[in-house]
């Protein structure tokens, strides 16, 4: 009798309080995110998980990167390029305002540009703000831009985090208190748990915004990441790693699950600069020992494109590469002859934390060892990773790891970058890519640039990774493809 | 010299296949102890084999238990992985035991200062758990096998200090070592001689629940990542790999938690069944 009694006490109220709750839900959301930022200035420091909470909330840009990769105005209204694509002129927005009552102006984004670019500055982009030979600020309107070459990516390149526009007084503190002229501000940052963003009232489109606060709650484990969304803790998962779950949550008719591209790049990082792997035919012969097919299946659960270099499809110019060095263990084992190597060659194998490397690894190894390469793992936390692996000391033979930043082929031109890849003909070869203007031919240089760097087999390229996004049914406007790490809250919202 | 009423050989098996827990204990430390021996000359598939293509099948007849998310075969990786949990807990037993009796005789025969010192330097590495000791060391030296050893036998230093140097002090007390000091023996002898053959029954008894609480040590540790690095497999490890299919494959995180309970209980059966045999009191009882 107790039992039934409470059985039906329980439904009633399950029946007062779903439609409230779900009433309360319409303009607030939580949403998880595999990575706590260390700060929340994306002009200094270069997690992506900064970008992920600041980008086109708090902070904006001169330009806004579409879900598509197309670029359309934010901060300035409109812009031209000269005929050289060396000089950009950007019209600003009128009577924007910055979240501390200060107006944002030409000033604003001289200021931030020229701090970017400046000899101390931390910026990941540090590069693309050196090379503006001058940034001209003629009226409170229009910013002048000057490049030492033509860059038709401009537009698209202020785009990102790393461009966004700060207010000179407030800059320095950004990383605990940022202000910018975004939809939303920081509303509390419980350190390792969670952190809020609310909606500042005085935002330009403040009536287009739909969620007035959102909770974003840290959660790297992956189980953990499956429970909360399960459970309805969070509503949304951009980009978490739950791709060994997808097939519950695509019959679970409570979520929607997006898959998205990117233009991101998994490789096996191979230190060029060590030996005997300064010998192209030892790295040709690791490229050869590596199945593709089988190492998307085992580190991201077949979600992901085959690549051949460090170029994703999609993009101006990509040319499929994958046949330059194609799955042949037989073929390893003579390359590896031919260099004069004694097998078992040993190299270290020195992994990252998240799952696609440390799960890759193991494939990696397992492949490797099939013609004769030991490759010792060492699985590492992030710290040490980038201090013993990225930056540093450079000490490691192999190492697994997404690059998520489009357009970088640069790297391969910078001499201490842990790639360790030299070669003046790639030098020459992009500084041509770099002073040609026409598209058409450059797309003909970007295909000789993907030839070159899978011939040279300047890294174990391997698949372009596939974002999987879980979000409640009822959420909207919420990106599937994300050519940046990103969260562009302002366009959700609620069924 | 043994003390009287410690039972013959003969009788002694004859007693302990009669004890239960002991029996039961034996018989899963054996199975255990006979996987890992196998696995060194027999495994149904490698265990270092990855076949993508096949991972996460059912039990089958070619898998008897099915594969993991790398497609090796789940028989194979808990045969071998038997084999890193029976080194890593005797060598780490063995440097405890080793240590520590050698510590714990001293200080029992020594007194005063020496006493002191070896007591106070037991209870302040006692503060240090094995998993904290273990990450200092993995900071130090890198994760891996021979860190979560030395890790886990440096905790087991203090046990057997303690164990031996109770034990042994109340053999100090009795009329023998009094009878053995008056015929001229010196400490050394009276300690190799007297003392501990007389506390190696308890030594024995805390040896094998030691030997448990390495194993418990060394899953945690590789669980963690801090203990076995792969493609070695480890029970600790299969846990932690099979932690983010709960939802989809439960079965990958019972099997190496069922091996890593079976091996635990029969430790713990097998020392409490020891203890009933070896106590002399006990044994006349019956």
């Amino acid at each position: 009798m107790l039992k039934k009694l409470s059985i039906i006490a329980l439904t009633a109220l399950v029946a007062v309080v779903a439609p409230a709750s779900a009433q309360s839900k319409k303009d607030s959301v939580i949403v998880g995110m595999t990575l706590e930022p260390p700060g929340l200035d994306p002009t200094s420091a270069a997690a992506a998980a900064i970008a992920e909470v600041t980008l086109y909330n708090v902070y904006e840009t001169l330009t806004k990167i579409n879900e598509d990769g197309s670029v359309s105005p934010l901060l300035a209204a409109s812009w031209q390029a000269t005929s050289d694509l060396k000089s950009y002129t950007f019209k600003l927005v009128k009577g924007v305002k910055f979240q501390n009552g200060e107006a944002f102006d030409s000033a604003a984004v001289k200021f931030s540009f020229e701090r970017a670019g400046a000899a101390n500055s931390t910026n990941k982009d540090k590069a693309l703000f050196q090379a503006m030979e001058a940034v001209n600020a003629p009226d409170a309107e229009t910013i002048e831009i000057k490049l030492k070459y033509a860059e038709p990516n401009l537009p698209f390149l202020l785009g990102q985090a790393t461009a966004s526009i700060v207010e000179p007084k407030s800059a320095p503190t950004n990383a605990t208190q940022p202000v910018g002229t975004g939809p939303y501000t920081l509303g509390a940052w419980a350190k390792g748990s969670s952190l809020t963003l609310a909606k500042w009232p005085d935002y330009r489109n403040a009536a287009s915004v739909k969620l007035s606060k959102v909770t974003i709650r840290f959660i790297s484990d992956p189980a953990a990441q499956v429970a909360a969304l399960l459970s309805g803790d969070v509503d949304a998962f951009p980009r978490g790693t739950t791709a060994r779950t997808i097939a519950q949550f695509k019959s679970d008719p409570r979520f929607t699950v997006l898959i998205g591209g990117s233009k991101a790049k998994t490789i096996v990082t191979i230190n060029n600069k060590k030996k005997p792997l300064d010998d192209v035919r030892v790295r040709r012969a690791i490229l050869a020992a590596i199945d593709r097919k089988a190492m998307i299946e085992g580190a991201v659960d077949g979600l992901g494109t085959p690549i051949g270099s460090f170029y994703v499809p999609g993009s101006l110019g990509y040319v499929d590469t994958t046949d330059i060095n194609p799955y042949d263990p037989e073929k390893a084992k003579k390359l590896l002859a031919e260099a004069g190597v004694t097998t078992p060659l040993q190299l270290s194998l020195r992994l990252p934390p998240p799952a696609y490397a440390r799960q890759g690894g193991e494939v990696l190894a397992a492949q490797l060892a099939k013609v004769g390469i030991v490759a010792k793992i060492e699985n590492l936390e992030w710290a040490a990773w980038l201090s013993q692996v990225f930056n540093g000391p450079h000490d490691f033979d192999l190492t697994i790891v997404s690059h998520v930043e489009p357009f970088d082929l640069v790297k391969f031109t910078e001499k201490s970058y842990y790639f360790g890849y030299q070669s003046e003909a790639f030098d020459k070869l992009y500084q041509k890519i770099v002073d040609t203007p026409n598209e058409a031919d450059r797309a003909k240089l970007l295909g000789d640039a993907q030839r070159m760097l899978a011939t040279d087999a300047a890294a174990g390229f391997l698949f372009q990774p596939q974002w999987i996004t879980v979000i409640n049914k009822k959420l909207k406007g919420v990106w599937k493809d994300v050519p940046q790490f990103e969260n562009d809250f302002s366009s959700w919202s609620w069924e | 010299m043994v003390q009287a009423g410690a039972p013959a050989p003969n009788a002694f098996w004859r007693r302990a296949l009669r004890h239960r827990s002991f029996t039961v204990g034996a018989l899963l430390c054996l199975v255990v102890l006979g996987a890992a021996l196998l696995s060194l000359v027999w495994t149904p598939w490698s265990a270092y084999e990855i076949d993508v293509a096949s991972k996460l099948r059912p039990p089958s007849s070619a898998h008897w238990l099915g594969t993991d998310v790398l497609g090796r075969d789940i028989v194979s990786l808990l045969l071998v992985g038997a084999r890193a949990t029976i080194l890593v807990g005797v060598i780490a037993v063995g440097i405890g035991l080793t240590c520590g009796v050698a510590l714990g005789l001293v200080a029992a025969a020594q007194r005063g200062w020496s006493e002191e010192l070896i007591m106070r330097f037991s209870d302040f590495t006692f503060a240090f758990p094995a998993v904290l000791s273990a990450i200092m060391l993995a900071a130090v030296i890198g994760p891996g096998m021979v860190t979560s050893i030395t890790a886990i036998g440096i905790f087991q230093i203090p046990v057997f200090v303690r164990v031996t140097r109770g034990s042994a002090g109340a053999i100090w007390a009795r009329e023998f070592i009094l009878a053995a000091r008056a015929a001229g023996k010196g400490r050394f002898r009276i300690t190799v001689e007297h003392v501990l053959p007389n506390i190696l029954s308890i030594l024995i008894v805390q040896a094998t629940i030691q030997f448990a609480l390495a194993i418990l040590a060394e899953a945690a540790l590789s669980y963690l990542g801090l203990g076995t690095q792969p493609p070695q497999p480890s029970w600790g490890r299969m846990l932690n790999d099979a932690q983010t299919l709960l939802f989809q494959s439960p079965s990958l995180a019972v099997y190496p938690g069922a091996a890593i309970a079976l091996a635990v209980l029969g430790l713990n059966l097998l020392g409490d069944g020891l203890r009933d045999l070896l106590d002399p009191r006990l044994a006349r009882q019956r």
